[in-house]
């Protein structure tokens, strides 16, 4: 993602990787050959119509001319001439349409389907990627590349073909008046072709950088807006701003630059014709006075070597385009080959659509019985860091409730991470029901666990829909029946809306305890035959959760479950409790076990909970 | 719109305008002397067969075309910087602009659309701008030049010429008409691309173990379809324009010859007339083809144009008072951090009920006041109302004897330091996350601010410790951490008011015990407000707030409120129940 390296290697590789990404992306084009084909022959019968109707136009004149000098005037046979002609024009006009709505639907179809593989990309991306990427430059690649693809394949398309025409037809015709000019005239063609390849070498640098920075940009403004209020209460817009101006200075830097460069290869490719002009020009006065050639010959000629440089410069012009293109399509490119979490083991393949439509409808499945859970010797560390989880074994009985305590960053929310896939084990073995989790499909997994994660995350749309979302196509009565058991009801009720109410904004017309609670409706509704606690209820006020304390131990009666909590309940009604030290299991067993033990269990009981409880109790018998 | 927000920014560059003006004039000049230089070399150098004059006026040829590579090469330097620069400043007026609204204006616009605005839009209007420039002298030249010669030619024929004018007008105006919906929609439309996939890579956690992929990629195929059907409406839009005002010039060519072969015979028009007139209509219409590429541009950028004015007139509904320094306490903050509130009401705009009802108290330096209640009852509100994240509907909120509102908003924030809700942390490092509250900081200080906040030793732990990567939002670090991480960030600032929004829920009560007593000597002085949902975190606190449903239903202290207030007794007894002890 680093600017300056990728510049490097676009200017070192040049022609290579973008030949290899031209190439890819002339495949995307490939569903729509026969289009593509119509489109050519569009183009051929539009440039055919064009240069014969002049043709025809040039004998209406001739007709025109003999009433002058012949004294007759035939009106029928010019009125006749000119109504072919009009035909033959809008017959030009309707073959040129066709070319470009053909050409326009293709277009449009590719950058569909770009957009779909990023998104569906996004979902075989593994977690890890995530921590490392900006979201903001993956969004650039979504739109502003794939924008910047679009504009320029339909005006490639357009102009390419019509282009290449014109340049054969223009050349035949010169070929046919004289060999030896169209020989200077093609001189002009390997001069242009330096010029062209000298400037697009400079250029293709400048186009790479322009669209990496655009997509730094866009990192930049949406992490900045997103966290607009920090920024603020510590008045450190001046930060940002700095920041920004820096990238928004290199962005104007290297966008003129590319701009500059490319726009000039029109301006010397017609210098370069320019050139040619001349000296067909001269050659061709000096040949007429040598008697080789007709003033009339030079005219033509010099006719329709103009003709055939104006399509050189287009053509040299398109070349830039094609590279902004090519620079856009290697960011997406980019992204689509990152890798991607390790193919399932099981028979379904990790592509995309056929996984998604197995695993919805397994979905809705009933709650599945049992639910072993066997952590054994467990190791994990993030990217290959150090391990964050350590050897870790232990076994959850189905039905089980298991606490995981120990201090923040002891590896609990890792061992969450690692049950549901999130990240792959460095080694150790975790089965379900005596399978290893890496024999299912990750999908297979996840539907039966059900999650509620700290960061409580809602979706643009409304407080149904994202309760909906642990089981979709749920009635309404049984979501009304989760929203009721978590109390999500109790607050929706006095929102005007009620449950059609929109969540816009990262949820933010709602408190972050209101947000927890739909999640864990959502986690309710979803019933699956694992559950996963993660600081549930860290934001909900007590009142509210001695209330749900009932749904939330009616949702864990029956399902193995997993509690990562403050709250002294939950920990000491565990019929396991995993005491967790630097990634370590330093003590295993029940409340009452592991106070009797008078390790690290009784000494973190002490000093965590029995303290605040105490002194709600002496606050209490001080009344 | 469009054409206002262009002059404004051009008027910075106006003598680089000037200049573009003069080479393209200079380039399209010399191109149109080649070909009478060509004349000459005919009629001088062939018909006399004069050798050394050919290759006289081939110097000379040769010369001209230099200059015209020149002025072209120069005026495309100076399109290209000028045009890019106009991009950079709208998108630093922007940036300036989102930095100056309030979160709730942030949300109206969506932080994508923001985000859109600032880069794609800035791009549509960068493009056109490029265009204008290069096609600013060489098409209206072309076409007056056109219209002038053919006037010259024969008055009745021109007739034809001011005929198609029109049509074409009105065939630009029927489709540009069309194309500015669309266009907006379309815009609009990568706003909604944008915000379905940022969701997506928020929330990539929750959808995987929900197993949602299938629908998250519906709801993205749905507006991904919608996107494309309107890109494709506007390309076909775009795709028939040209054949159509093809139809219209060739036709009038043909009309040219009907009605000229007539004047012919006539005797009212000389024959060498037509074919000039034919050369004209040409002429015509490669100058309105030109000009059509820039108006095939206009619509989208106009609608672009919009969407950035929209930003940078939303004047800001939180903003400094208008009025000078004067009466402002001395220094960058206020001296003394009493809060006070009073009668304070706020109702989100359009809302049927206030978020916040008629609340009055007084903070002093040196104490602590909680508050408590239940999850939506307004406490973070109360406290997003200090810094004017919000403001207050009615009511007055003053600090340290000045009311928030005739503050410069620098200065109460500077007075303040906050723990948000949100444990946001940037991209970067811990150092620099942290710095973000004291610039000058030395790692020294910075380490000192982490043990208070209990993370010295995970920080320490790290691979590059203070050095270590930070992911965006500080993903890489547990829920625990990244509280413990923004408060070492608050605790850098020496403010007269600190706030902790529900800063401790994601500690152990044994964290959040040694966090509070290492807290109280670096706040001694200061006013200290913080919202919690356990009892124990404020036990100690010197005024303890209830808030129930938006009203301040008790204050006073802990022992105060368990003899008077029956929901501060309720929340108690509901943490009691939840010790396991009722």
């Amino acid at each position: 993602m680093t600017a300056p390296t990728a510049t490097t290697t676009a200017v070192s590789s040049g022609g290579a990787g973008a030949w290899a990404t031209g190439r890819r992306l002339l495949r995307l084009l490939r569903p729509f050959t026969w289009r593509m084909i119509a489109a050519v022959a569009a183009t051929c019968a539009f440039v055919a119509l064009n240069v014969s109707a002049p043709k025809l136009l040039g004998d209406a004149t001739d007709v025109v001319v003999e009433g002058v000098f012949g004294g007759t005037f035939n009106e029928q046979k010019l009125g006749a001439l000119l109504l072919v002609v009009a035909v033959m024009y809008l017959g030009a006009s309707a073959f040129s349409w066709v070319q470009g709505a053909v050409t326009a639907t293709a277009v449009q179809r590719v950058s569909y389907r770009l957009r779909a593989a990023v998104e569906d990309k996004l979902a075989r991306l593994p977690s890890a990627h995530f921590d490392e990427q900006r979201r903001g430059d993956v969004l650039s690649r979504a739109t502003n590349d794939v924008d910047n693809i679009s504009q320029a394949l339909n005006q490639l398309l357009n102009q390419l073909i019509l282009s290449v025409l014109m340049l054969l037809g223009s050349l035949s015709m010169m070929l046919w008046l004289s060999p030896i000019l169209a020989v200077i005239a093609l001189v002009t063609v390997p001069f242009s072709t330096v010029v062209t390849v000298l400037v697009a070498r400079k250029s293709q640098a400048h186009f790479s950088e322009q669209w990496s920075t655009t997509g730094e940009l866009n990192a930049h403004l949406e992490e900045y807006i997103t966290g607009h209020e920090v920024l603020k209460a510590f008045g450190r817009q001046g930060l940002a701003t700095e920041t920004f101006t820096n990238s928004n200075d290199r962005l104007f830097r290297t966008s003129a630059r590319a701009q500059y460069v490319s726009g000039a290869v029109q301006p010397l490719l017609v210098f370069v014709s320019n050139l040619n002009y001349i000296a067909v020009a001269v050659v061709g006065a000096l040949q007429v006075i040598a008697g080789a050639m007709t003033i009339g010959g030079v005219q033509a000629f010099i006719q329709f070597s103009r003709l055939f440089s104006q399509p050189i410069g287009q053509i040299g012009g398109m070349v830039t385009l094609i590279q902004s293109c090519i620079a856009s399509a290697e960011r997406v490119f980019a992204l689509l080959d990152a890798a991607e979490i390790p193919a399932d083991a099981s028979a379904l393949p990790a592509d995309g659509a056929g996984q998604h439509a197995t695993a919805d409808t397994r979905t809705s499945g009933a709650v599945a019985a049992g639910g072993r859970v066997v952590f054994d010797a467990v190791t994990f560390g993030y990217g290959g860091g150090s391990p964050v989880v350590r050897d870790v074994s232990f076994t959850a009985e189905p039905g089980q409730t298991v606490a995981i305590v120990g201090h923040t960053g002891a590896g609990k929310t890792t061992m969450v991470n690692l049950l549901m896939r999130f990240y792959e084990l460095d080694s150790g073995r975790i089965t379900i029901d005596g399978t290893d989790i890496t024999e299912r499909s990750r999908d297979e997994l996840r539907s039966m666990i059900g999650m509620v994660l700290q960061d409580a995350w809602v979706f643009t749309g409304s407080i149904r829909e994202n309760i909906e979302y642990g089981r979709p196509g749920a009635s309404e009565a049984e979501v009304l029946a989760a929203a009721e058991a978590t109390l999500v009801d109790h607050f929706v009720r006095s929102l005007p809306d009620g449950y059609a109410t929109v969540l816009g904004n990262d949820g933010d017309t709602l408190s972050q305890g209101q947000r927890q609670l739909i999640t864990i409706a959502r986690a309710h509704l979803a019933g699956r035959s694992i559950l996963v606690l993660d600081e549930a209820t860290s934001s909900v006020d007590t009142r509210t959760e001695v209330q749900i304390r009932q749904a939330m131990q009616r949702l864990r009666h029956g399902r193995t479950s997993f509690v990562i909590a403050h709250r002294l309940s939950t920990v000491r009604d565990a019929d396991l409790i995993l005491v967790m030290d630097h990634g370590r299991i330093v003590e295993q067993g029940n409340h009452h076990q592991l106070l009797s033990a008078k390790g690290h269990y009784s000494r973190l009981y002490d000093a965590q909970f029995a303290g605040g409880e105490e002194s709600l109790r002496a606050a209490e018998s001080g009344l | 719109m469009l054409r206002g927000m262009m002059m404004r920014l051009l008027a910075a560059h106006k003598p680089a305008v000037l200049a573009i003006v003069v080479l393209q004039f200079v380039q399209t000049t010399a191109n149109l002397f080649l070909p009478t230089l060509n004349a000459s070399v005919i009629d001088d150098g062939i018909v006399k067969g004069n050798t050394d004059l050919i290759l006289r006026l081939g110097g000379w040829m040769a010369a001209i075309a230099a200059v015209q590579v020149a002025a072209a090469l120069a005026a495309g330097y100076f399109s290209a910087n000028v045009a890019m620069k106009l991009g950079r400043q709208l998108r630093q007026e922007l940036f300036a602009k989102v930095q100056s609204l309030s979160s709730q204006e942030v949300g109206t616009f969506g932080v994508t659309s923001l985000v859109t605005r600032a880069t794609n839009d800035v791009q549509q209007i960068q493009a056109l701008a490029v265009l204008v420039f290069t096609m600013l002298v060489a098409a209206p030249a072309m076409g007056i030049g056109g219209i002038v010669l053919a006037l010259n030619q024969d008055v009745v024929l021109s007739g034809i010429v001011v005929a198609i004018v029109p049509v074409l007008v009105l065939i630009m105006y029927v489709i540009v008409r069309r194309l500015v919906p669309l266009y907006r929609q379309g815009q609009v439309l990568i706003d909604r691309i944008s915000r379905v996939l940022r969701e997506q890579i928020i929330g990539a956690n929750v959808i995987r173990a929900f197993v949602r992929q299938a629908h998250e990629a519906r709801r993205f195929a749905v507006v991904n379809r919608e996107l494309t059907r309107n890109n494709l409406q506007s390309a076909l839009m775009v795709a028939g324009m040209l054949p159509l005002i093809m139809i219209v010039v060739n036709l009038s060519s043909v009309a040219v010859v009907w009605f000229g072969g007539h004047r012919i015979q006539a005797g009212d028009m000389q024959l060498g007339s037509l074919t000039a007139f034919i050369a004209y209509i040409l002429q015509i219409l490669i100058a309105i083809m030109m000009a059509m590429y820039v108006l095939m541009t206009a619509p989208r950028a106009a609608v672009c144009a919009e969407r950035i004015q929209a930003v940078l007139d939303t004047s800001p509904a939180i903003a400094d008072p208008p009025i000078s320094r004067a009466g402002l306490p001395p220094g960058r903050r206020t001296p003394g951090g009493t809060v006070e509130f009073r009668d304070v009401t706020f109702a989100y705009p359009g809302a049927e009920a206030p978020v916040l009802e008629g609340i009055s108290f007084t903070a002093s330096p040196g104490t602590t006041t909680a508050i408590i209640g239940s999850t939506g009852s307004g406490k973070s509100t109360l406290l997003n109302l200090l810094p004017r994240f919000l403001d207050a509907t009615s009511g007055d909120i003053l600090i340290g004897g000045h009311n928030v509102r005739s503050l410069p908003l620098h200065f109460l924030r500077d007075s303040l330091s906050l723990v948000p809700q949100r444990a946001y942390l940037f991209s970067g490092t811990v150092a620099g996350n942290l710095r973000i509250a004291a610039p000058h900081a030395s790692d020294a200080d910075l380490l000192r601010a982490l043990r208070a906040a209990q993370a010295e030793d995970f920080v320490r732990e790290l691979p590059h410790g203070l050095h270590s990567a930070v992911s965006q939002g500080g993903t890489n670090f547990s829920g625990g951490q990244r509280q413990r991480l923004c408060i070492a960030r608050a605790l850098l600032r020496d403010a007269p008011v600190y706030l902790f929004d529900d800063s401790l829920s994601a500690l152990d009560y044994a964290t959040d015990a040694r966090l509070r007593q290492a807290l109280a000597p670096l706040t001694r002085r200061s006013t200290v407000i913080i919202v919690a949902e356990r009892i124990a975190t404020i036990l100690d606190a010197g005024l303890i707030l209830v808030l129930d449903q938006g009203r301040l239903v008790a204050q006073g202290t802990h022992t105060e409120l368990m003899r008077t207030s029956t929901v501060y007794q309720e929340i108690a007894a509901s943490q009691l129940a939840l010790g396991g002890r009722l």
